[in-house]
């Protein structure tokens, strides 16, 4: 107010409100320039994380696998008077069939210590990987010679997949000159190859890292995760449902509020302290087992399905209660019919959004002990599981270079695991709500 | 029809009957030992500057007062001679007998089908699914709007215009054939051309129901009542035929809102 130009009587004709205006512009572009830059940092951020991960993780799908040239035409597998198949395979001394058929192509260990260092290019796990074979395929027995192919020992797949470094120092490495020359030759006759990993998914925890697999820690990870949903959705949605619909606002229910919220950011380790405490301790239910699992992560669940379905349930309009109320609904009928059909995308969206938290919890797991060494796959709610993360965590302290690879690849099902469980979410929040 | 349901055995002559109602919304009062009634077939209309307590009172018809934090109610309204306030009565019963009209339309956002029979499913008011088509057939009838929506019933109620969406509330409110209908300004949200429409079904349903009808507006209570109460500061001020309490007003503060000196 304090100029205005002479000769037109304007305030907008004054240079001083031009200084202001361009000032303002510049304000506005710096403010978008800064959060922007922030989008940039965080995108930057995921991508560096995923690359680093893909790239540690990619060689975990691979297996390197060394072709054994073997014939099972020989007497003791062959069929026998009174005894079946797979009794043969048995009975039948495979390492020794191994051990042969790597002489074949290697020549005779001059001794002891040269045996073991030849053992050591295959897995540990390649005679019971051959029976296996054989008990899947029968008709090799009558075949003559084939070329099994059974997984490499771990030090081996990783210098030839290029993780381990070759041209270092022999006191440097784990495999010694004599061995590298051995795959040398091996890939020169064509008998070395890296495929698919399946065993990675077919396979469970093993204290061999060119064998391992995920299925046990999935397995888990699923039943695990359905028994948080079967508890925590009933439970959280009735909640909220009282919460918004019939709590009577007092003193009391303001001090309920208070606290759904703060348990929502209590520390999971803490959550699994009680899981211990309240599940273990006082339920006495099994250690280690889904069931503990499941209802400690739903715990941890609960406040964060209980603030996401009470915010559902609030943002559904009162006309529509009123509209049924004024056609004689009861309370109850107002609920079921109007409210939770309308508040159902949104509670949908919390919950699973909850339950990817869930999935990737490990802290509290630790507290209950499902952070043990259990090659099984469970089959119940009772059976003790190494639930994905926990696997995870586990694979990553274990000193075995090829298990950081695995750790990388687990890594990589689980952050598959929640994209599917987000994308999830989304579809189902947009089919309930297209729907009107 | 529901409208032709012979008189309570009290042999009061009224469809329903206000008596010594006062309405608290925690200390303050909105209503004031208000007396009214509403006879049958007849359209009668509230008429009141805003905040006189006009929807409140209608709110007290239909016990939707009940809902509200810290209202009470006091006094009888008799429903064919019942007191709806008694102590045994569900308030749904009583909702579901007396029909309501939002001011602004709130169609549940499903189908339109499946809003008109909100109302007879809730209430169990149907054998089979044909009877229940024809209920909604003949409420959307009742209001018109049936030759606009009858190749659409699978469509989003909330997808019609607002003064068809007013129109369904009202075919939904009269799927329960309801004995008595409140309308709480119906038309405030509408355009000219969908409140005239409004008014004329106002008319024709009178045929059947009665109605009770929350106003400001003089011209529109003037349009579509038979009788008209006046409110004011809580009270009814007064009474009457519409032309009556148009021409010959009894009451000074009537002749002063009819003035214009207030609204």
């Amino acid at each position: 107010m304090s100029e205005i130009d002479q000769t037109t009587g304007s305030l907008y004709t004054t240079q001083r409100f031009d200084r202001r205006m361009a000032r303002r512009r510049r304000r506005q572009s710096r403010l978008k320039w800064i959060s922007g830059s922030g989008i940039v940092l965080a995108v930057t951020a995921l991508l560096v994380l995923l690359g680093s991960i893909a790239w540690l993780g990619w060689s975990g799908f691979q297996q390197v696998q060394v072709g054994l040239p073997m014939d099972f035409s020989s007497g003791e597998l062959q069929p026998q008077e009174g005894k079946s198949p797979a009794a043969a395979v048995e009975d039948a001394n495979f390492r020794a069939l191994v051990s042969d058929a790597v002489t074949r192509v290697l020549g005779d260990p001059q001794d002891r210590q040269a045996e073991r260092a030849r053992d050591a290019l295959l897995s540990t796990s390649a005679a019971r990987e051959v029976g296996r074979k054989l008990l899947a395929s029968p008709d090799w027995l009558g075949r003559g010679r084939v070329v099994v192919w059974v997984p490499a020992g771990d030090e081996v797949g990783q210098i030839v997949k290029g993780r381990a470094p070759r041209d270092v120092p022999a006191s440097d490495r784990l495999l010694s000159d004599r061995q590298l020359a051995w795959i040398d030759r091996l890939q020169a006759e064509g008998l070395l190859r890296t495929a698919f990993n399946w065993d990675f998914f077919t396979r469970t925890a093993s204290r061999e890292p060119e064998i391992v697999g995920i299925k046990a820690a999935v397995v888990g990870s699923v039943l695990m995760l359905l028994t948080t949903f079967a508890v925590a959705i009933p439970l959280g949605v009735a909640a909220a449902i009282y919460l918004e619909e019939f709590a009577p606002k007092t003193r009391l229910m303001e001090l309920v509020d208070l606290n759904i919220r703060n348990l929502a950011a209590v520390p999971s380790i803490v959550m699994g302290l009680l899981g211990l405490a309240l599940f273990i301790r006082f339920a006495e239910l099994p250690r280690s087992s889904i069931l503990v699992g499941g209802l400690t992560l739903a715990l941890m669940t609960l406040p964060i399905i209980i603030i996401a379905a009470r915010a559902a349930i609030a943002a559904v309009p009162d006309s529509l209660r009123t509209a049924a109320l004024q056609l004689g609904a009861s309370k109850m009928q107002v609920t079921a019919r109007v409210v939770l059909p309308n508040a159902m995308p949104g509670i949908l969206t919390g919950t699973i959004i909850g339950l990817a938290q869930a999935l990737g919890e490990t802290a509290p797991l630790l507290m209950i002990g499902m952070v043990a060494f259990i090659p099984d796959t469970p089959a119940g709610l009772s059976d003790p599981a190494a639930p994905l993360p926990v696997q995870i965590y586990l694979w990553s302290t274990s000193p075995e270079r090829a298990f950081m690879e695995k750790t990388a690849a687990a890594i990589l099902v689980l952050l598959a695991i929640m994209v599917c469980l987000n994308a999830l979410a989304v579809f189902l929040r947009n089919r309930l709500q297209k729907r009107w | 029809m529901p409208g032709e349901s012979k008189d309570h055995g009290s042999g009061t002559a009224e469809k329903m009957s206000v008596r010594g109602v006062d309405v608290f919304f925690h200390e303050f009062q909105a209503v004031k030992s208000a007396d009214l009634k509403v006879h049958p077939r007849e359209v009668l209309a509230l008429m009141g500057p805003s905040g006189c307590g006009k929807s409140t009172l209608l709110r007290c018809l239909n016990r939707m007062n009940d809902p509200i934090p810290g209202a009470r109610v006091t006094g009888e309204v008799l429903l064919e001679g019942d007191d709806i306030y008694a102590p045994r009565v569900d308030p749904a019963k009583v909702r579901a007998r007396v029909g309501m009209v939002s001011q602004a339309p709130n169609p549940f956002p499903k189908s339109i089908f499946d809003n008109i029979a909100f109302g007879p499913r809730i209430h169990g008011f149907y054998k089979d699914r044909a009877e229940l088509a024809r209920i909604v057939e003949e409420s959307l009838q009742r209001t018109g709007l049936w030759d606009e929506v009858k190749d659409k019933l699978n469509q989003a109620g909330t997808s019609l215009s607002g003064g068809q969406q007013q129109r369904l509330c009202i075919s939904r409110a009269i799927a329960n054939r309801p004995d008595l209908v409140l309308m709480d300004e119906p038309t405030s949200a509408l355009d000219p051309k969908a409140s005239a429409t409004i008014e004329e079904l106002v008319r024709e349903l009178a045929e059947d129901f009665c109605i009770v009808i929350v106003t400001h507006n003089m011209e529109q209570a003037q349009r579509v009542a038979d009788r008209t109460a006046f409110l004011y500061l809580g009270e009814v001020v007064e009474v009457g035929e519409t032309r009556q309490i148009f021409e010959a007003p009894q009451h000074g503060r009537t002749k002063e809102f009819l003035g214009g000196q207030f609204s």
